[in-house]
């Protein structure tokens, strides 16, 4: 194939079927079921050996911003108000009012109802919207009411939207359907004149239980044609883990490779320390490559991370530890 | 797909130097011999052990010339037969139970002075070399007090000679060690000429356990003191790992006499990769097969044999993933290859892989960068390798991967064996029934499958034809060090 395209920004075009396997039920699972297979022993311990690289000084700080930017700052509880979706928006624009140098976080993640709010509430400050639809989190409900959800959220202005997809479908191998339901997903997504919202495509890797279910259901959502694939909503558990993610980037640089496309990915979930989150840069890096170490290409589903992240760069700053009263709540 | 290995373009995301500090090492000047539980001054020429990553002198070590091999082999007969050899089981384990934990104490020590002697990355020695060690003596500990168990007789051998190469200084010497010392025997050691310190660190550890005076003695020195050690009159038992070569010299100089002996010699493994394996993770295992421990490992998975039909595939990956690879100072808690142990070392795969070259192989290595002083080699494979290149048929003992392939699963079998070695071999495939349809035909002490270079003390480790006779590892590695009349 020819060589990588260098990293573009995320086309919103994303053409469905890119390689021409889907064309019968038959092609496609031949062709999901014909992708190489994951063994679970080694990509745990790869995982695990890429967690124990050490990074530190020049390399930390630059790990301590992008983590910092590329957090989907996340708020999904049934107890939602205005009130708290405001507040996280601002806290999402300026993490730390105590340091102008703090870059913003990527984006704030909240129910469909409250996006008109968080919209509002972050204006023009380049934060993006990010908003669960299609039932989320379990997504069992009909079709055409997944669609209104997203409907919604798309007409509020959500930048982005998170779907889940039909696991209950995958795991039976029913493959057509959950890409029926991508593809018409993303359809909803489009907005005339442009500017659509993209596709976040959550795969709820917890429930799909085999490393070779994640990489099938990594090319599934990229053939529907998703912007990102994510590893969880954060109320299944296990939620991301490292040799899940790894899987995913693995994915994503080998439909690259296939392709010339490249599809973001998103861990979310259990991500608390930047400890872990710069293991989970480490394996951005070298797995799928350098191109992919931008919140474009790559977020981090968390609420608590943030303020560790924070602690950490105040640390770097001044020399010593302060504590969870120097960062705020939300 | 096809070439597509050029270099990750450089990322911000660089990582700093992060080097394990080696204060916890109280290096000595120089350094004697340890015999009869103490240390004494040899009487041959000492000699400069280097840090092959800066060719900087470490220290100078003494060398046994034949009255020192002479006074520690009557030592250690002297510990055997008044103390060592008549203690009870349940006695001997709890000393071998308290070295292992005070190489878990003192790991760290351990871990720094192995990487500086001998050029590997810390993060092996630390995670795999140190851990491993406590572990064998662990393991042997506690056959100590059940030999009668084992199914081999419970009289020991007596004074054991073990000679050990530089390639895992410590983690030899734990495979020699543990054993002989849990059967009752004990034992006169020969670390390699490059790679004495750790051996050194371990006769300290030996002291700190109260260890009996004679029951383990340390030889430093080169080939001529490994020699008089194996050709004393009083040593019961040989073991050797090494080369083939030196392996031959060993085989003639005990032939005939009533010494006992394990070899443990060279070894150029297949890696067999089906079209069916779990390609990433084949691709990993082939890195970890022959760029661990910068491919200085007897067992190395050397030659690649790769289905054709996804050959180039397999290499396209293959590149790809040696670009990620960290060439540099092996203190460095990031480095994945650290140096080449000794200049001499160095010259020989620089010779085999030229002779590659000549013979009309595909050579290709990543653009990485080399510190400017110290042995080094960058992670290299030759492609299109046929059966009748040289570099598919010696070891080379270094990072270098020769890349055949093969159509069937018969074909890969006659490939593999091909071979004057038979220590291990690797099978990645998906298809758990033609794994064991594999591992029957192999001739290899150790068949991985999906993985490689996997190490237990509970499992036995040895090899066919000319990669020796023996076992070490498991209650195999028992039978050396216990007398066969009670069998």
């Amino acid at each position: 194939m020819a060589a990588p395209p260098t990293a573009a920004t995320p086309s919103s075009a994303a053409p469905t079927d890119p390689l021409g396997v889907a064309g019968s039920d038959a092609s496609l699972r031949r062709f999901l079921h014909g992708l190489p297979g994951v063994d679970q022993v080694g990509v745990e311990a790869r995982a695990a050996g890429l967690g124990t690289r050490s990074v530190k000084t020049t390399a930390k700080a630059y790990a301590l911003d992008l983590a910092v930017r590329m957090v989907d700052l996340t708020t999904l509880e049934g107890a939602d108000t205005p009130g708290k979706v405001r507040a996280l928006s601002a806290k999402a624009v300026r993490p730390d009012p105590t340091d102008a140098s703090c870059p913003a976080a990527a984006a704030v993640c909240v129910y469909p109802d409250l996006v008109a709010t968080a919209k509002q509430a972050l204006g023009s400050s380049g934060v993006k919207v990010a908003s669960v639809a299609t039932a989320f989190p379990s997504g069992r409900a009909a079709l055409d009411l997944k669609l209104a959800d997203v409907a919604n959220a798309v007409a509020d202005g959500a930048d982005e939207i998170d779907m889940v997809i039909d696991r209950g479908a995958f795991l039976v191998g029913d493959y057509r359907r959950v890409l029926d339901e991508i593809v018409a997903v993303r359809e909803v997504c489009a907005r005339p004149g442009g500017h659509d919202a993209h596709l976040k495509v959550i795969l709820e890797t917890g429930e799909l239980a085999t490393y070779d279910n994640v990489r099938r259901a990594s090319w599934l959502a990229m053939t529907g044609g998703a912007d990102f694939i994510k590893t969880s909503t954060g109320k299944v558990q296990p939620a991301a883990t490292l040799p899940v993610t790894l899987v995913m980037l693995e994915a994503v640089r080998d439909f690259r490779r296939a392709t010339g496309r490249m599809i973001g990915v998103k861990p979310a979930g259990g991500i608390r320390t930047t400890k872990d989150a710069i293991k989970y840069l480490v394996t951005v890096n070298e797995v799928a490559g350098p191109d992919w170490l931008d919140p474009d290409w790559f977020r981090f589903g968390a609420s608590s991370l943030l303020n560790d992240l924070l602690l950490q760069r105040q640390k770097m700053r001044t020399g010593h530890y302060s504590g969870p009263d120097h960062v705020t709540l939300d | 797909m096809t070439q597509d290995a050029t270099p990750a373009p450089a990322s911000p995301f660089a990582y700093a130097p992060a080097p394990e500090s080696t204060s916890v090492v109280d290096l000595r000047a120089s350094y004697g011999l340890f015999v009869d539980g103490a240390f004494v001054d040899g009487r041959g020429e000492s000699f400069t052990t280097l840090n092959p990553a800066t060719e900087q002198p470490l220290a100078e070590v003494a060398a046994a010339d034949s009255a020192d091999v002479d006074a520690a082999v009557k030592a250690a007969r002297r510990a055997q037969e008044r103390v060592w050899g008549r203690m009870p089981g349940r006695e001997r384990a709890k000393y071998l139970f308290r070295i292992a934990r005070i190489i878990q104490e003192r790991s760290r020590e351990l871990a720094v002075l192995e990487s500086l002697d001998n050029g590997k990355p810390i993060k092996e020695s630390r995670d795999v070399d140190v851990p491993m060690v406590a572990a064998w003596f662990f393991y042997y500990a506690g056959w100590a007090d059940k030999l009668e168990h084992a199914g081999y007789g419970t009289t020991p051998v007596g004074v054991a000679g073990q000679v050990i190469p530089w390639n895992f200084p410590l983690m030899m010497l734990a495979w020699k060690v543990a054993p002989a010392l849990a059967c009752g025997n004990t034992v006169v050691l020969k670390p390699a000429e490059t790679t004495p310190l750790t051996a050194l660190l371990f006769a300290e550890i030996c002291q700190q356990a109260d260890l009996p005076a004679g029951v383990v003695n340390v030889l430093t020195g080169a080939g001529e003191t490994g020699r008089l050690v194996v050709a004393h009159d009083d040593v019961d038992k040989v073991a050797f790992t090494g080369s083939t070569e030196v392996g031959r010299q060993i085989a003639r100089a005990v032939a005939g006499t009533r010494k006992r002996v394990t070899l443990e010699l060279g070894g150029k493994a297949a890696n067999i990769v089906f079209d069916d394996a779990a390609i990433d993770q084949a691709v990993e295992g082939t890195v970890n097969g022959i760029f661990f421990n910068q491919g200085h490992v007897c067992c190395a998975g050397s030659r690649l044999l790769v289905q054709e039909s996804i050959a180039e595939e397999v290499l396209d990956r293959l590149r790809a993933r040696m670009s990620t690879l960290r060439v540099g100072d092996p203190l460095d808690k990031n480095t994945d290859v650290g140096a080449i142990n000794s200049r001499e070392q160095l010259d020989r795969i620089n010779e085999l892989a030229a002779v590659g070259e000549e013979e009309g192989a595909g050579r290709w290595a990543p653009d990485c960068e080399l510190p400017s002083t110290g042995y080094w080699f960058r992670p290299t494979i030759f492609t299109g390798v046929t059966q009748a290149h040289r570099i598919a048929r010696e070891e080379v003992f270094g990072p270098v991967l020769s890349v055949l392939t093969f159509r069937t699963p018969a074909e890969a079998v006659e490939k593999a064996n091909n071979t004057p070695y038979g220590l291990s071999a690797g099978v990645w495939t998906e298809k758990g029934s033609r794994i064991l349809w594999m591992a029957e035909r192999l001739r290899a002490g150790v068949v991985w499958a999906n993985t490689f270079n996997k190490f237990d003390p509970t499992s036995p480790f040895g090899g066919y034809q000319e990669s020796g006779y023996g076992r070490e590892g498991g209650r195999h590695g028992l039978a050396a060090y216990l007398q066969e009349e009670n069998r």
